[in-house]
């Protein structure tokens, strides 16, 4: 554990990504394979199933460290990471020890096979033998959520740097369901069996924001325009007579869309699709709220089903007949997508994501001003001539969304945040005004600078009202324009309503609480882009 | 006894026995200081006592004022109040300020550390009923490491910084921290200073606190030919344009702050050590302890959940108000 907990500190003491970049290389050349397999693992969002809860872990490090549970729990959200609190109210360990990653690791995983009452002196034995780092990384280990600072990109880049390989054919031998218990170093990352899992995804290329004109971008025609859908981006994968869908956040779908394994029946093996997917009502796509009760579900019930049947709507082709696409032009991938997809009959669960026309910017924007009537949130423009890249690069493909509806809105609840927001107040809930009730009906945690989170925080501290546990009621006196991207209709709010990505765009010093919005005028947004 | 020894009014901490405030923050006819950090000692009272040791760099930052210095264990009367200063060990000349009505004794803390830092006289306790107590960083999360273990962290990185041609940037509030950093580390090169951080030294070596030496950094210092240079700074002028001469360079937080990862990570510094003038979970304990007081009041800091603490170990325990905030962290990082 010391020298995973030295790349750690490497890591964490520093804010360039070179440095990262050799303190992670060294360690892939160093350190063992089941360590550096678990490092890999870690870094790419995988970790030993959990075998105590946090409650556990919570009463067991108070027990421990001679404090009452409360001072432990009141302690928490100043610290912003439970891992962390733990770690730094334990006494000094008393027993040295240097086991690896993957030693702790495995007792961990073997919590799983002894009765609860024998999990809590090996944890203690634990901690007992690790020094504040070490123990806050173990903590991390069973309370999840790795992130130190090291995208999976950048881990990528350090392990092709180590091994010597090209990082995107790499980043493609990383995706899919592997475990490392599953997988070795060497099967992974230094065996070369393009064959090994059928179910393996490509990783997926990612648009910037197109925050400059268009016509920065050049001529339109060497651009295909898009829509922008409002949906699951998915990678469906037909290879040996079976189908795989996976989110772009690398989750295996398969069995939560049940519709897709007809596409089978219509597209040939060895075929891997890129697009969005979308409930759909025969022919447009629903909101994204409809598509929401069924991504929490491992299996649907029927009426789910009937309800909210999902397509495919494809916009790339990235393996035809078993042959890897993606170094191919845009243009050819899509004339080649286009022709497969063309007899394809109506009901058939995977459709072409069509293509927008244009001859000039001009024209496109004004398209592009009516994407809302289309149920789409707002333009893809993707050069034609593009490679089919992995992760998010500059260039060649960019979002080019419509500008959000925004309302202003009095903030009334705050809470504090979690990891570098820790001990600071950004987390709000805002309302709006109905006759003389503020009704609250959305929460937004982003888009204000480090400055302002201070200046609301020492606000906050000021002008509690009324504390419920870690939420605090503030003086209904600060105004924000929230922006947000849509509105649905929702029974479960107070308000009747909800807001897709809603986040503060602007404090709006100039503006009394009294001249915010009512709900009226949410409704009026509801009726017009709901 | 008609009326407490202290009372917490708008202004501040007040004596009705000698009429006098503590640390006010409104100005009044006699204040009494415990040190010279501005939310301590703010301008315009119309008298000031303070330590003799504390005094000239409250002259040095109030400017023209009616003040008087008393030495530590100095006894005086005032009204009925007997008053005396004891060093509190938060830095040079520091003092808890012990106030004695008909036999009644209470003591203010003002800010204070336990542990010995080599530079400001050392914290020593003092008996009393009541203990008026600081507890900036009143959470068990706050445990400090040793000076000896930090300092050798602070001149590893400075050594490092040098052979890799880089200036070390060290951010630390130029009255204390600072002097405490230049004096507890072992050189690895010249040490240059802020003005702001020059003009305390100023003050504190004409009153015979060792410190080594120092180069402040005016315009025509040529930065690029000290190799291998410790710059102290305030922490505000390590992100300014003021910094920016040095060319490539780490930076570095010296606070108790750093003990959070993420207050660590959002100060967005390379570095961050864990060293404090204020005393840590255990010396909070340690220092109530040893005061034997029963009554307990607390101020600056997580009050609400150490007085909580304070009444769960048997104490009888309240929360003073203070004008900034007398809630959680309300003065967030600005002590350290």
């Amino acid at each position: 554990m010391k020298r995973f907990a030295r790349l750690f500190t490497e890591i964490d003491q520093t804010t360039k990504t070179s440095v990262k970049t050799t303190a992670l290389s060294a360690y892939f050349t160093q350190a063992p394979d089941a360590d550096k397999l678990w490092c890999i693992a870690l870094f790419s969002g995988r970790r030993p199933k959990r075998a105590v809860t946090t409650t556990n872990l919570r009463e067991w490090a108070a027990e421990r460290a001679g404090i009452p549970l409360w001072l432990l729990e009141e302690s928490y959200p100043i610290v912003g990471d439970l891992a962390e609190t733990i770690a730094l109210v334990l006494p000094p360990p008393t027993q040295a020890s240097d086991h690896s990653l993957s030693h702790w690791i495995n007792v961990l995983r073997g919590l799983h096979e002894v009765p609860l009452v024998d999990r809590k002196p090996r944890i203690l034995d634990a901690w007992d033998q690790l020094d504040t780092t070490e123990r806050f990384l173990f903590n991390k280990l069973i309370t999840g959520g790795f992130r130190i600072g090291v995208s999976r990109k950048l881990m990528t880049h350090a392990l092709a740097q180590a091994t010597k390989q090209d990082e995107a054919v790499l980043a493609h031998k990383l995706m899919g369901g592997w475990t490392p218990e599953t997988t070795s170093f060497h099967a992974l990352v230094e065996a070369d069996d393009p064959a090994a899992d059928q179910s393996r995804p490509y990783p997926f290329y990612l648009a910037y924001q197109l925050d400059d004109a268009p016509e920065t971008l050049g001529a339109p025609e060497d651009w295909q325009a898009e829509w922008k859908w409002d949906g699951i981006r998915g990678q469906l994968i037909l290879r040996d007579q079976a189908h795989h869908v996976w989110s772009r956040g690398e989750e295996l779908m398969t069995d939560r869309f049940p519709e897709f394994a007809r596409a089978a029946d219509f597209l040939p093996p060895g075929t891997v699709l890129d697009g969005e997917i979308l409930a759909w009502d025969d022919a447009q796509p629903m909101p994204f709220s409809a598509l929401q009760p069924r991504i929490g579900r491992k299996t649907v019930p029927k009426k789910l089903l009937r309800e909210a049947p999902v397509i495919l709507l494809a916009y790339d082709l990235l393996e035809d007949k078993g042959e890897d696409m993606r170094h191919q032009p845009l243009a050819t991938r899509r004339a080649r997508l286009d022709a497969i997809l063309r007899d394809l009959p109506g009901d058939a669960p995977v459709q072409a994501s069509p293509t927008v026309s244009f001859d000039t910017w001009v024209d496109l924007a004004q398209t592009r001003a009516k994407a809302r009537d289309h149920r789409a949130e707002g333009l893809m423009l993707k050069r034609r001539d593009s490679a089919y890249l992995s992760g998010r690069k500059k260039g060649d493909w960019w979002k080019w969304k419509l500008d959000p509806l925004t309302v202003d809105a009095v903030m009334i609840y705050a809470q504090q945040g979690h990891g570098r927001r820790a001990n600071l107040f950004t987390d709000f809930t805002f309302a709006v005004w109905q006759g003389n009730e503020l009704i609250p009906f959305t929460k937004a945690y982003s888009g204000l600078t480090d400055k302002e989170f201070d200046e609301i925080t020492a606000w906050v501290r000021k002008n509690t009202q009324q504390r419920f546990g870690p939420v605090r009621q503030v003086r209904p006196e600060h105004v924000f324009e929230i922006a947000f991207e849509g509105i649905q209709p929702s029974p479960r709010h107070k308000s009747g309503l909800a807001l897709r990505f809603p986040r503060m765009s602007r404090w709006r010093n100039d503006k009394s609480p009294q001249e915010a919005n009512t709900l009226d005028d949410l409704r009026a947004l509801l009726a017009a882009y709901g | 006894m008609s009326q407490p020894v202290l009372t917490f009014t708008d202004r501040g901490i007040y004596c009705p026995a000698g009429d006098f405030h503590i640390d006010p923050w409104r100005a009044v006819d006699r204040a009494l200081i415990t040190h010279g950090h501005a939310d301590h000692a703010r301008p315009g009272h119309a008298a000031y006592l303070a330590t003799t040791g504390a005094l000239p760099v409250i002259r040095h930052r109030l400017g023209e004022i009616s003040a008087e210095g008393v030495a530590y264990g100095e006894t005086r009367q005032i009204g009925s109040a007997r008053v005396s200063f004891h060093p509190a060990g938060h830095l040079p000349g520091s003092a808890q300020i012990r106030v004695e009505v008909e036999g009644e004794v209470w003591v203010v803390s003002g800010d204070y550390k336990v542990v010995n830092d080599g530079l400001s006289e050392p914290f020593e306790p003092v008996r009393c009923h009541a203990f008026i107590s600081e507890c900036t960083f009143g959470l068990p999360v706050f445990t400090w490491p040793g000076q000896a273990e930090v300092a050798a962290e602070i001149n590893a990185w400075w050594a490092a910084n040098a052979a890799a041609g880089r200036t070390s940037m060290l951010g630390a509030y130029s009255l204390g921290k600072s002097q405490r950093l230049m004096s507890m580390l072992e050189p690895q090169g010249p040490i240059l200073t802020h003005g702001a951080v020059e003009a305390t030294n100023a003050v504190l070596r004409a009153q015979g606190y060792p410190l080594p030496e120092t180069l402040q950094v005016t315009p025509d210092t040529d930065v690029k030919a000290l190799k291998g240079a410790l710059v102290i700074a305030p922490p505000s002028a390590l992100g300014s344009t003021w910094a920016r001469r040095f060319g490539p360079a780490s930076t570095g937080f010296a606070s108790g702050w750093m003990r959070l990862r993420g207050i660590r990570r959002r100060r967005g510094m390379d570095r961050g050590f864990v060293i404090s003038d204020h005393a840590d979970w255990p010396g909070l304990q340690e220092a109530i302890k040893s005061s034997g007081a029963e009554k307990i009041y607390v101020t600056h800091g997580y009050t609400e959940i150490f007085s909580r603490w304070l009444n769960d170990q048997g104490y009888d325990a309240a929360i003073v108000p203070t004008e900034f905030g007398g809630e959680d962290g309300a003065e967030g990082e600005t002590a350290s």
